[in-house]
């Protein structure tokens, strides 16, 4: 207690100063009884319904806290249980998400795993043709809710509601009015009895659609006196791994390749399941002449819009810096300020003010080049004129980031080596070019690649410009032309005119994680940055 | 300056008359350079201001200086029940707030222990939180969604259009590159500090708590607004997790706003990108240094 080590190498041992009050560890055990009771709540419901993704997420991240809570050895971590909870829930799993997904045949008509979908078609049911048929007698509250009295062959009465459990009926029992000469109630309480005028003009409307009882014990009327019992239609046989239509006796064995249920006709039970199909969804994307036209296409078009964001933001950033960068300017500081501003401006807002400004028929830009030249560019309606106008206002948005970043690596470079140049006799030009510049990319050299991996996927200005719009005609599934991959896939995740394919998105999520992370790792390895990185920590 | 005169040759006074035209020359074009970078600049906050102040409202019937400039759009802003503009900007300052507190909290117990202890799987453990983090969290953006779907049908306040929902994504968002930032700011102070008051008897957490915090406050405040411009501004997340239009964010809810009614009402949009800009506008102006420093060393502004 109250002695602290310092190890050989000058540092806490993380071990030394533990204290243990008794507030402090009750503190502790609370929090972490409460946390725990929280994850076991949460883990019964997951486990009840098979999530088991969510549900390994959530036991790893309780794992986690506990081991660290509970071991002293682990100290450190504690400190950390928090941030690691919230990455291994809201960052970790998701990737792994993503990842599994893109080899899972998951979109719409597949979102249900085999045993959900099981439960889900057993709910299905039907009146069968021949077998039992009760006699029925119908009643109906003020409210308009509708009743049955039926009666089995063997002559035992029920009431039956939509809805409700069957009821069996005890002569005498409260609610019950008295019996005509066929043993039926007059009335019951709150109903009166339907007479056959009351019955006809609602029959078909009314009566016969409605299913009466709870399932699976449930009743449909087939004819003005008899209702049948409904029966469960498909029923699952775990031993064949099959479904048998009992209207119909087809069966339907289970294709764990496709997610379906399949009779011998390859008619498949909707809906489908989830499952495994290891590469198929990236097969698509490189041999479906469908597909892949608008991949490449789209493919391409990120690259060149990454390449062209941070070019023409670099080279105007770089400019309007160099152009600062005299310190017998007036005002500078003011101006500097002035120029940040479109940076300073939520990226939104300042895309919303561009739209309206380059609008096709009311825009300020627009008009004003109608009138000056007797024509514009279709900003939003012509392909090539789109993308240009997205440059544009990505260069409006990105380039005083660039002249920040710019002027402060220009005043870090030495004055003496201008003078050398000068006394060389350079001339301008030569010391931009043999001096100025590759100095400067030293040190905004990374930042230009974390700068091109950023509009690789700069969703924001894409969607907000123009949707990704105009269309790309003919595609199988919605695609534009100022689309860049991120928001390709996430069309292909949520406009879901054509049916959401969550594991075709995901394929193609994988695709950009690789060429991030290339581009990524290539940056570490050619700036010598990982080794930095690496001795710092 | 002195040295460069000191080398070159004497000049002689024609010579220096010539040199003197050449750099005013060079002074007037720069000037008029840089008045073309600021037009290029400020002529869409310039026009969305005239804009917000011009009554007739319509894109169509805009000048740049209104003829009878009134506060009519602000006005209208006020009694617009179908875009309640500033119920939006209190759902996107709340938002942002709780994910500033949250994450400047987690982050500096987190970066404080990075800094300071010493344990097996340290390096390889910050290593991983930079490779996590190369990936933006909106490539996950369908599991996302699917992840709030799920939780949310067990706890309500964390799922699908909740601001509970949208705060945890926002706080794994930042969280990798905070704690780096963080962590270099940790260690910039020196270990004597705590080392001395634990001599003295003090434990992690007082040393953390006491000495640590008050010290790196002035870091923190500029962490805490990093992730509030950051989550403020934030648009496509909250676009695709926010379902209903009160429980919008500012910039969900200005995007609507412009893609239903455009043309028509572009001064009341104008008036309201104007509210929810100044806010912003003025804490980069103010922190513009500070702002720049931690962007370099994490990642460029969304």
């Amino acid at each position: 207690m109250g002695q602290t080590t310092i190890e050989a190498r000058g540092r806490v041992s993380p071990l030394a100063s533990i204290r243990t009050s008794l507030p402090a560890i009750t503190l502790r055990f609370a929090g972490l009884a409460l946390v725990d009771a929280i994850a076991v709540w949460l883990l019964l419901f997951l486990i009840r319904d098979r999530v088991w993704p969510l549900a390994l997420g959530i036991l790893a991240a309780t794992l986690l806290v506990n081991a660290v809570n509970l071991t002293d050895r682990l100290y450190p971590l504690r400190w950390m249980s928090p941030a690691f909870s919230i990455i291994i829930l809201l960052v970790l799993y998701p990737i792994v998400f993503t990842v599994y997904t893109a080899f899972t045949n998951y979109s719409d008509g597949h979102l249900l795993t085999k045993v959900q979908t099981i439960r889900r078609i057993g709910q299905d049911r039907f009146l069968p043709e021949g077998g039992q048929t009760y006699q029925w007698t119908g009643f109906r509250s003020e409210a308009g809710d509708l009743t049955l009295w039926l009666v089995s062959p063997e002559g035992q009465a029920f009431l039956a509601r939509p809805g409700e459990p069957l009821q069996e009926a005890v002569l005498g029992q409260p609610g019950i009015g008295e019996l005509d000469e066929h043993g039926i109630p007059t009335r019951l309480d709150g109903y009166t009895r339907l007479e056959i005028r009351d019955i006809l003009p609602i029959l078909d409307s009314e009566l016969a659609l409605l299913e009466f009882g709870e399932p699976p014990f449930t009743f449909k009327i087939k004819s003005i006196r008899e209702a049948a019992q409904l029966q469960q239609r498909f029923v699952y046989d775990s031993s064949q791994d099959s479904i048998t239509d009992q209207r119909a006796g087809t069966v339907y064995p289970a294709d764990d390749k496709v997610g379906f249920f399949l009779s011998s006709a390859s008619v498949p039970l909707n809906p489908g399941y989830q499952v495994t199909i290891g590469l198929d969804n990236f097969d698509r994307l490189l041999n479906s002449p469908a597909l892949r036209g608008p991949f490449v296409q789209i493919f391409l078009w990120t690259i060149v819009f990454a390449f062209f964001s941070v070019f023409t933001t670099f080279a105007l950033g770089l400019f309007v810096a160099l152009l600062l960068n005299d310190p017998i300017l007036p005002a500078r500081r003011l101006i500097r300020t002035l120029l940040i501003l479109p940076y300073a401006i939520p990226g939104i807002i300042g895309i919303l003010i561009w739209r309206g400004m380059l609008n096709q028929h009311l825009g300020v830009i627009t008009t004003n080049l109608v009138k000056l030249f007797g024509w514009a560019p279709g900003w939003f309606i012509d392909p090539f004129w789109s993308k240009v106008g997205i440059l544009l206002v990505n260069l409006w948005l990105g380039s005083p980031y660039m002249m920040l970043i710019c002027s402060g690596a220009l005043q870090a470079i030495p004055g003496d080596i201008y003078e050398a140049a000068d006394v060389d006799g350079a001339s301008g030009w030569q010391k931009f070019w043999d001096i100025t510049l590759p100095l400067l990319l030293v040190s905004v050299g990374p930042l230009l690649i974390a700068s091109f991996t950023f509009n690789f996927n700069n969703f924001s200005v894409i969607y907000a410009y123009n949707e990704g719009r105009p269309p790309i005609p003919g595609t199988p599934t919605p695609a534009g032309y100022t689309d860049i991959l991120i928001s390709y896939t996430f069309r292909l995740a949520f406009e879901t005119g054509r049916g959401a394919d969550y594991a075709y998105a995901a394929a193609i999520t994988i695709v950009i994680f690789i060429v991030v992370a290339t581009i990524t790792l290539l940056q570490y390895g050619f700036m010598g940055r990982w080794e930095e990185v690496s001795e710092n920590v | 300056m002195s040295s460069e005169i000191a080398a070159a040759p004497l000049p002689r006074p024609a010579r220096a008359r010539s040199m003197r035209q050449r750099h005013r020359n060079q002074l007037v074009l720069r000037s008029a350079l840089i008045a073309v970078a600021l037009v290029f600049a400020l002529f869409p906050v310039i026009w969305i201001v005239s804009a917000a102040f011009n009554p007739t409202s319509s894109l169509a019937s805009q000048q740049l200086i209104p003829p009878n400039a009134s506060t009519a759009n602000f006005e209208e802003l006020l009694n617009d029940p179908l875009h309640p503009i500033f119920v939006w900007i209190r759902n996107s300052v709340k938002v942002a707030a709780i994910t500033a507190l949250l994450a400047v909290f987690v982050t500096a117990l987190t970066a404080y222990a990075f800094s300071r202890f010493r344990f097996r799987g340290r390096r390889s453990l910050l290593l991983t939180i930079l490779l996590i983090q190369v990936f933006p969290n909106m490539l996950t953006i369908v599991a996302l969604f699917l992840l709030l779907r799920q939780i949310g049908e067990y706890v309500p306040w964390l799922g699908l259009n909740t601001h509970g929902g949208l705060i945890l994504v926002y706080l794994g968002a930042q969280m990798g590159i905070n704690i780096w930032l963080m962590k270099g700011f940790f260690d910039s102070i020196p270990r004597d500090i705590d080392e001395s008051a634990m001599v003295d008897g003090a434990s992690h957490w007082q040393a953390f708590w006491r000495l640590i915090f008050p010290l790196v406050r002035p870091i923190l405040a500029v962490v805490g607004i990093l992730a509030f411009v950051g989550s403020y501004n934030e648009f496509i997340l909250a676009s695709v997790l926010l379902r209903s239009n009160e429980n919008y964010t500012l910039m969900v809810g200005l995007y609507l706003f412009v893609t239903q009614t455009f043309a028509q009402s572009w001064g009341v949009f104008a008036a309201g990108a104007i509210i929810g800009a100044i806010p912003i506008a003025v804490i980069y102006i103010l922190l513009q240094d500070q702002i720049v420093g931690g962007l370099t060393q994490g990642a460029v502004k969304g």
